[in-house]
């Protein structure tokens, strides 16, 4: 059995401020992160796919069609883009949290499409918002 | 408890398959049907608890020259297709390369104490695979 992780890079930029709290909660709780123009991040995504050999090619995932996926799902959407003028965070705070949830169940929604048989299957993904700050998702947490 | 020790060597190689055609192998490979080459990294990792008396899982002096016999003096500036079995019949990917290495160390590497845990191949810092050995596949 393999995994084999991908690393992918976006930058974009987003500000926290939770629309059910007061400016005053929102300042005390995201500080710098609440400025009101907002900041940005070279986000790093790694997505984690597991997998048998296809003793064929010599590979447990073809890398091109992940690529392919992972550009259209998720460097299109999300890079060079403000994250809160995205659909999916209209009600839901940009937090690398969720939007590392946002991705996993974007990969996963599109998964069979891409990938029709068994094998591979997404494993997990993990999005460093900075090197120092790291998230991690497994796809059978996504409903 | 893992232990892991991190080895790189610089190889070229191309991935195509002899049973396919040359535009099936550009089709399923694209630029990596060309011969060309990585600084690969691989971090070995073992699984064990450490010795009463040394304080150590394994002496990571004797895992580097390990290393160093079985991966790094056979693959280091080597032409993996040409010069490197099993990559003669074996299309020479990060996945088949780690099993080729599990494979290596594997006779070294199993004993009581401690044993090969995994082998995480890094072809290029964007792309890596890890590998366990033959565990049945799950789901």
């Amino acid at each position: 059995m393999f995994r084999v992780t991908r690393r992918y890079e976006f930058p974009a930029s987003h500000r926290l401020h939770a629309a059910q709290l007061s400016e005053e909660e929102n300042q005390r709780l995201y500080g710098k992160c609440n400025n009101p123009y907002g900041h940005g991040h070279n986000y790093v995504v790694e997505v984690v796919v597991r997998g048998p050999l296809d003793e064929a090619t010599g590979r447990a995932v073809d890398p091109q069609r992940l690529d392919d996926l992972v550009a259209r799902e998720v460097l299109a959407p999300f890079g060079h883009r403000n994250l809160n003028e995205d659909v999916n965070f209209a009600s839901v705070v940009p937090t690398s949290e969720n939007l590392a949830a946002e991705i996993c169940h974007r990969l996963n929604r599109n998964w069979s499409e891409v990938f029709p048989g068994t094998w591979p299957k997404l494993e997990k993904i993990r999005i460093a918002e900075t090197p120092r700050n790291i998230f991690e998702i497994r796809a059978d947490e996504i409903k | 408890m893992l232990i892991t020790r991190k080895v790189e060597f610089s190889a070229s190689h191309m991935c195509r398959s002899p049973h396919l055609s040359e535009e099936e192998n550009r089709k399923l490979f694209g630029l990596a049907a060309n011969q060309h080459g990585h600084n690969y990294v691989v971090e070995v990792s073992l699984k064990g608890e450490p010795d009463p008396v040394t304080g150590m899982v394994l002496d990571l002096k004797e895992l580097k020259e390990i290393l160093n016999r079985q991966v790094v003096a056979p693959y280091d500036h080597r032409f993996l297709n040409y010069e490197v079995p099993p990559f003669d019949r074996v299309i020479p990917t990060a996945e088949n390369i780690a099993r080729d290495i599990w494979q290596r160390l594997e006779p070294d590497l199993c004993n009581q104490k401690s044993r090969l845990y995994s082998i995480r191949v890094y072809e290029t810092a964007d792309l890596y695979v890890d590998y366990f050995g033959e565990e049945p596949c799950s789901a």
